[in-house]
């Protein structure tokens, strides 16, 4: 009888463990993704979409045509898993059993923990939120702009940095600039948590005129005084609040209490299994390391999850680990991008800002759909 | 001489995670923790003996030891408010 393996979430770390297991071990698996939108969604388009330079539609497909034929595609929310059985409850009430569960069921925006968020601040980290950011921005006529951070662990890391500096650019193209003051909010006494990354970056905001709060951690938002709050004590005035919404993991991680008390898994950072249950693997935003939430995380997760199954399956001892290997981009802004390499034994030394690196990312936003689900970048 | 360290309610291993890095897990961790729980971050980062302080500082906890290991230290805090 085939290994019965289920994959819950159609992301990008999912969809390629999925497609790589379904071609490695073929008859002697049988590999079920459960998916509660049957959607992919290409969330570093967020960003752009925000800033009016994609279009929405760009950014989500039908899971069904990002894998493979034997690989079966179940289109509802998992409710619960029962590691003790080996079964997946769904929504509706059906049951999937499993031999190895891979959970890539990512992250969810929390935006209500944060008191005075929902109607204070934008951000774009959904689509909804990108879609109406894109529209205050259209009708922004001027003011102070202040981007900052409300909960940790978020995804993409550099992303607040990013923005700050794409939306001051896009202010000076509107003419918008001499009426406005942008500010970054950053969490830690730097504009970003990796020291080299923010030696490039900080002197580019200065020269722009980007004021930088440091060890400022939103607590929270007034939508009346239009204020921003931190837990350090300090408060700063907005006209236009873009602020990362805190994060948790997903409700069937909690509902099954196999996380931790904000829903991340507990895993193991070499081989990405559970903590406690050695059938259960996770992967990208879904686990608890201390590790970039970020698409190119799952992608380089999922070869590992889908070696070390493939290995038990096939009887022989998993040999492959996690390494800790992370890349990303960061925009600076004028067309020109740095990115960041690493691994848990490596730090990154980003490159200085380039239209290289620029053109570099929006490659790798075009070509993302015909290959790293499939797994043809390694 | 060795010291008595309080019970830790969550250790965050960031040895050689550069992003997000061991200060920000470690803010993270104190956002979502009990009032009095003390947490603990390992970290390989150089920039962490200044770093880890200087925010234990500002947001006013408390800062309960800076372990040295071998090839990385351990920093135990304790969420004070």
């Amino acid at each position: 009888m085939p290994a019965r393996v289920v994959v819950l979430g159609g992301g990008v770390g999912g969809t390629l463990v999925a497609n790589l297991l379904s071609k490695r071990l073929r008859r002697d698996a049988s590999v079920t993704v459960v998916d509660g939108s049957g959607m992919h969604v290409y969330q570093p388009g967020f960003l752009y979409v925000a800033l009016g330079q994609a279009d929405a539609l760009w950014l989500a497909r039908d899971e069904r045509t990002l894998l493979r034929k034997d690989v079966e595609l179940v289109v509802e929310n998992a409710a619960s898993v029962d590691p003790a059985a080996q079964v997946v409850h769904l929504v509706r009430g059906g049951t999937i059993p499993y031999d190895f569960l891979v959970v890539a069921t990512g992250s969810r925006i929390v935006r209500e923990d944060v008191p005075g968020m929902v109607a204070g601040a934008h951000d774009f980290y959904s689509l909804d939120g990108a879609l109406r950011l894109r529209e205050a921005i259209r009708t922004f006529k001027g003011g102070r702009v202040v981007v900052g951070v409300a909960g940790i662990p978020y995804k993409c890391p550099p992303a607040p940095v990013e923005f700050t500096l794409l939306v001051e650019e896009l202010l000076r193209h509107r003419g918008l600039r001499d009426r406005s003051q942008v500010m970054l909010l950053s969490p830690l006494n730097r504009a970003f948590t990796v020291e080299s990354a923010s030696k490039l970056v900080q002197p580019i905001m200065e020269k722009r005129g980007i004021e930088l709060r440091t060890f400022f951690n939103v607590e929270t938002v007034d939508p009346q005084k239009r204020t921003v709050t931190s837990l350090e004590g300090e408060t700063v005035e907005y006209d236009l609040a873009i602020i990362v919404p805190p994060h948790r993991g997903a409700r069937v991680v909690e509902e099954s209490k196999l996380g931790d008390q904000a829903g991340w898994i507990p895993t193991d950072r070499a081989t990405l299994q559970h903590a406690a249950h050695e059938r259960i693997f996770a992967l990208g935003d879904a686990t608890d390391l201390p590790i970039s939430k970020s698409g190119s995380t799952a992608h380089f997760e999922a070869p590992v999850v889908a070696s070390r199954i493939a290995a038990i399956v096939q009887g022989t001892a998993p040999r492959e680990a996690y390494a800790g290997r992370v890349m990303c981009f960061l925009e600076t802004g004028n067309g020109r991008a740095t990115t960041l390499r690493f691994d848990y034994a490596h730090p990154p030394t980003p490159p200085t800002p380039s239209r290289m690196w620029h053109w570099a990312k929006w490659a790798f936003n075009r070509v993302y759909w015909v290959t790293v689900p499939q797994g043809r970048i390694a | 001489m060795t010291t008595e360290l309080p019970a830790i309610a969550k250790s965050i291993d960031a040895r050689g995670m550069a992003c997000p890095g061991p200060l920000m897990s470690l803010i993270g961790a104190i956002r979502a923790g009990a009032v009095g729980a003390v947490f603990e971050v390992l970290s390989s980062d150089a920039g962490s003996r200044t770093d880890i302080p200087a925010w234990v500082a500002k947001a006013k906890h408390e800062m309960v030891a800076v372990v040295d290991e071998q090839g990385y230290a351990r920093f135990v805090v304790r969420k004070a408010h």
